[in-house]
């Protein structure tokens, strides 16, 4: 029986409370000592022979009769407003068939002061007109055709300057003077300043880090299609519901007339959780035009207008008493997420869960500047917040002399201090011994007295905390085939996470038939009921459930009839290796009783349930690394990092284990070698390629030990299974820069750590010697 | 040949892609990689940096692994090009795509037809490598999603099983 309930959500740092309705979920949890046939097997993925075959078809890929290719003019300068454009030059070029400027759009806004294409420019890269023609070199060649002058404005790039009352306003309707995106987050526990003012010692940090760019290796997309008054849209996205609701509201038609599909993803990493303007632009212009619509970013374009991790500067002090224990934290944090995101990252959350400490106070505030919108980049905010956090936890416990791992452990949080509750399940403590052991952190040394020479090596550590509980509402359908073949439908993504594989392998448990009996589409909003966006590690623990409750409502139904069949109540029958059983006499296959049933279908249909109200669900894990730095040319090598983390349940190791290393080695980029650079005098980015932003290579990769901690989190749903996307990119920063300041003796406080930031540091600290 | 001006406009050339020949009509400012994505819809190569970064556009160019956005079309006259399409036989995976889905050689998969032809490139060169030439041979190929052990596990397992399909 459905029946509307509240649930408490955990989403990317923010709880939320909200309505949804639950069908009731009664099925027993796949506990530990569960004798689970699938589920728990390293099964290669289910559309890996699409993907290694060029034969997946990603939305770059479509292609449709008489489609348009789009290129798009994008703004010189970082803040600037058109005098004039003139496209009557390009609209008349051969193959042509349309372009928008802001004279089209001005009924469409985007962001909440702007428009799909703005006579305002606030950033370099920002949408000046879009040209649609028969193929992309004529739609290119006509961007040169269009005749634009620019009144160029005073624009502000760095976040400290965006803050200054005397900085050019961005944004309309603000008072001038104010590039504040809100008024500054606060949250305190406690009495944070007679902490301090007690406290055996204090230390403090300040650290900057730099504006990562997610580089998707598919760039945004969409193909759009209208057909009478329907629109079909391939879009590479995480969120397809999200986006047609966006295009349906924007587009003022019913959610019934708009199909978004996204079947293979070449991921996401958060920036695609929403409608993008590329998407739009192909839409309008598909229904100015009556064809088909291709209208995909290239490289340049991706990282100029497609979203940036922000940077910030964060301040960490930390009071303590001589033994070691926490008395208080402040933490402060200033970010910017360009000319358009509102910035509301969770900086603070490390500070305010991941110790034992009764006096917190976290202000966090985010100031617009004319760079290309921000957006939630796997785990935003935690990142930034654990490198700061916890290289103040190794200052501390160095100025104590203290070993940081036991630091760690003296300030253990046993429960959710924030919303004062017991966390359903936490392992840290075993992943801390665990990871030590592995690395073999006995063996770690004091730091060099004096700025080493040479080659040194160095180990460091750094925990996480994060969601991963998962939320509803998410439906899925399971039906059965003649054939005894079963469809899995539920409108959930991939990004390259492997939700295909570990979803299949959840309903073929459920079921008791192999993996290759069952057929998943996700992706899909016209064929598969709802699930929610794909980000905030929500798939696994809000998808899992909800197949598995899709597949057992199948289940109950065929051994309804089957039972009718072999003459025995159902409850007595039980499926194994495709056969129906009922304990006594061989049983009949599943095949049999398809053949039976024939085109009267069986449709299970699951829900996922709401979340527990008396515990918080959370991950944690810790990871250790070891790095070498090469004083002589101040480049970091990091060798090795062991990453155990708890997820509850283990689905499917062997991807597991995929991304855990994927979240490891981004985060060892934004570490020691990711960073967009935006010339202050021009504001323009000067690195929105793949040559100057330096991604890791196969040469620059650790060894990684993936250790998955813990059982089955019974208390979280009903698979006992948690989300594993964002937590493993949480700590690496963190346990290299700590891994790098016990190498070298000098903590490095900025990233990335480019080799001219460590011989910068080790010269400093030379000279003061 | 050499000498020869060609362009501006389109210009006639052959390519042989995956065995077959194909005449094209291309500008001479058309890459290899769109000429085969767009003239050709043979959209297994991806194009995601167009600046010889990254290698997910990677095909084998008469027995040489090559940038294929960093390559013209017309520069390829004459030339027999095999793509990602053209790996598999009938239905049947390469031993080189079937180690990445056993190994997990990928994420997403869109840097995928890329490494595939560079573990292809570098086994026909060096049909036993170690996993160190492995890295040095394959650190031409970015993988965002970082599946980076992974892909060196795949072609250490594929050079395994063309091996023993020799054998």
């Amino acid at each position: 029986m459905a029946k509307l309930v509240r649930t408490k959500v955990e989403f990317e740092g923010h709880i939320r409370e909200q309505e949804a309705v639950v069908e009731e979920d009664n099925l027993p949890v796949w506990t530990a000592e569960a004798a689970l046939v699938e589920v728990g097997e390293s099964r290669p993925r289910v559309d890996g022979p699409a993907r290694v075959s060029g034969s997946a078809e990603y939305t770059q890929d479509v292609r449709l009769p008489g489609m348009l290719w789009t290129a798009i003019l994008r703004s010189p300068h970082a803040h600037a407003r058109i005098s004039s454009i003139d496209v009557s030059v390009a609209l008349e070029r051969e193959g042509v068939f349309d372009v928008l400027t802001f004279k089209d759009t001005q009924s469409i806004p985007w962001y909440s002061d702007s428009f799909l294409l703005d006579r305002t420019l606030r950033f370099h890269g920002d949408e000046v007109a879009c040209v649609a023609a028969v193929d992309e070199q004529t739609a290119q060649d006509a961007l040169l055709d269009i005749r634009v002058t620019y009144e160029t404005l005073h624009h502000v790039s760095s976040v400290n300057k965006a803050a200054e009352p005397t900085a050019p306003q961005i944004r309309p309707g603000r008072g001038p003077g104010s590039n504040r995106t809100t008024e500054p987050v606060t949250y305190s526990r406690g009495d944070v300043e007679t902490a301090f003012a007690s406290a055996d010692v204090t230390v403090r940090g300040v650290y900057e880090t730099s504006s990562a760019l997610h580089n998707s290796f598919e760039t945004h997309g969409s193909v759009a299609r209208w057909e009478q008054d329907e629109l079909t849209v391939w879009d590479s996205t995480q969120n397809i519901f999200g986006v047609r609701a966006s295009l349906a509201n924007r587009l003022s038609i019913p959610l019934s007339r708009v199909r978004v599909i996204s079947r293979f993803m070449g991921g996401g990493f958060g920036s695609k959780n929403g409608l993008g303007k590329c998407t739009m632009l192909a839409a309008m212009i598909s229904r100015r035009t009556g064809r088909p619509v291709r209208c995909v970013l290239d490289r340049e374009a991706e990282n100029l207008a497609a979203g940036h991790r922000p940077p910030t500067t964060v301040t960490v002090e930390m009071a303590a008493a001589a033994d070691g224990t926490l008395a208080g934290i402040k933490l402060h944090s200033i970010l910017s997420s360009g000319a358009y995101g509102d910035g509301g990252f969770q900086i603070g959350g490390p500070a305010r869960e991941l110790y034992q400490c009764k006096n917190v106070s976290t202000i966090q505030e985010a100031v617009y500047t004319n760079t290309g919108p921000g957006a939630a980049f796997r785990a935003p905010g935690y990142v930034a917040g654990t490198f700061a956090l916890e290289s103040t936890m190794d200052m501390l416990a160095e100025r104590l002399g203290i070993d940081p791992m036991e630091l760690r452990r003296k300030n253990y949080a046993a429960q959710n201090q924030s919303r004062e509750m017991a966390y359903s399940q936490k392992h840290l403590l075993e992943s801390y011994a665990e990871g030590a052991r592995r690395i073999g952190w006995q063996d770690r040394r004091d730091p060099p007295g004096s700025p080493p020479r040479g080659k040194v090596r160095g180990m460091g550590m750094a925990s996480q905390v994060w969601g991963g509980g998962g939320a509803p509402p998410s439906y899925a359908l399971c039906r059965l085939n003649a054939d005894g073949s079963f469809d899995v439908l539920t409108g959930t993504h991939d990004l390259g996470t492997g939700t295909k594989t570990v979803m299949t392998q959840i309903a073929a448990e459920e079921l008791g038939v192999s993996v290759d009996r069952i057929h998943i589409t996700i992706g899909d909003t016209l064929t598969c009921p709802y699930s929610l966006l794909s980000a905030g590690s929500l798939t696994v623990p809000s998808v899992g459930p909800t197949v598995r409750a899709a597949a057992a409502d199948a289940k109950r139904q065929l051994l309804e009839i089957a039972g009718s069949i072999m003459d025995a109540p159902p409850d007595a029958l039980s499926i194994s290796d495709g056969t129906i059983h009922s304990g006594q006499g061989d049983g009949i296959t599943v095949d049999e009783v398809a053949k039976r049933v024939g085109n009267y279908m069986i449709i299970g249909k699951g829900a996922r349930g709401p979340n527990p109200s008396d515990v918080s669900v959370n991950t944690f894990g810790a990871q250790f690394a070891e790095v070498e730095v090469d004083c002589a040319t101040g480049k970091i090598a990091v060798l090795r990092v062991v990453a155990a983390h708890e997820f509850g349940r283990v689905l499917n190791p062997l991807t597991l284990s995929s991304q855990i290393e994927g979240g490891v080695f981004q985060g060892m980029g934004y570490g020691v070698m990711e960073q967009r650079i935006v010339d202050e005098s021009s504001g323009r980015v000067v690195n929105a390629n793949l040559t100057e932003y330096k991604l890791p290579t196969m040469l620059d990769v650790p060894i990684v030990d993936s250790v998955f901690m813990g059982p089955p989190d019974e208390k979280a749903n009903n698979t006992g299974a948690k989300g594993a996307g964002e937590p493993p990119i949480i700590p690496p920063a963190a346990a290299i820069a700590n891994a790098v300041a016990n190498a070298i003796g000098v903590r490095i406080t900025r990233l990335p750590m480019t080799p001219q930031t460590v011989l910068e540091a080790l010269e400093t600290k030379r000279s003061e010697a | 040949m050499q000498d020869e001006v060609r362009g501006p406009g389109s210009v006639a050339i052959r390519i042989t892609v995956n065995g077959r020949e194909h005449p094209l009509e291309v500008e001479p400012r058309m890459t290899l990689l769109d000429a085969i994505r767009q003239k050709l819809n043979l959209t297994g190569s991806k194009r995601v940096c167009d600046s010889g970064a990254c290698g997910a556009c990677t095909m084998i160019v008469d027995g040489r692994a090559i940038y294929a956005c960093m390559t013209l079309a017309i520069a390829c006259d004459g030339a027999s090009v095999t793509t990602i399409e053209g790996l598999s036989g009938e239905g049947e995976l390469h031993p080189i795509q079937k180690a990445f889905v056993e190994k997990d050689g990928y994420q997403c998969g869109f840097c995928t037809p890329g490494q595939v032809l560079a573990a292809k490139a570098l086994l026909d060169r060096n049909p036993h490598p170690s996993r160190d030439e492995i890295r040095r041979g394959m650190s031409g190929n970015l993988c965002r999603c970082g599946a980076y052990l992974k892909i060196i596990d795949s072609v250490s397992y594929a050079a395994e099983l063309i091996a023993k399909a020799g054998e």
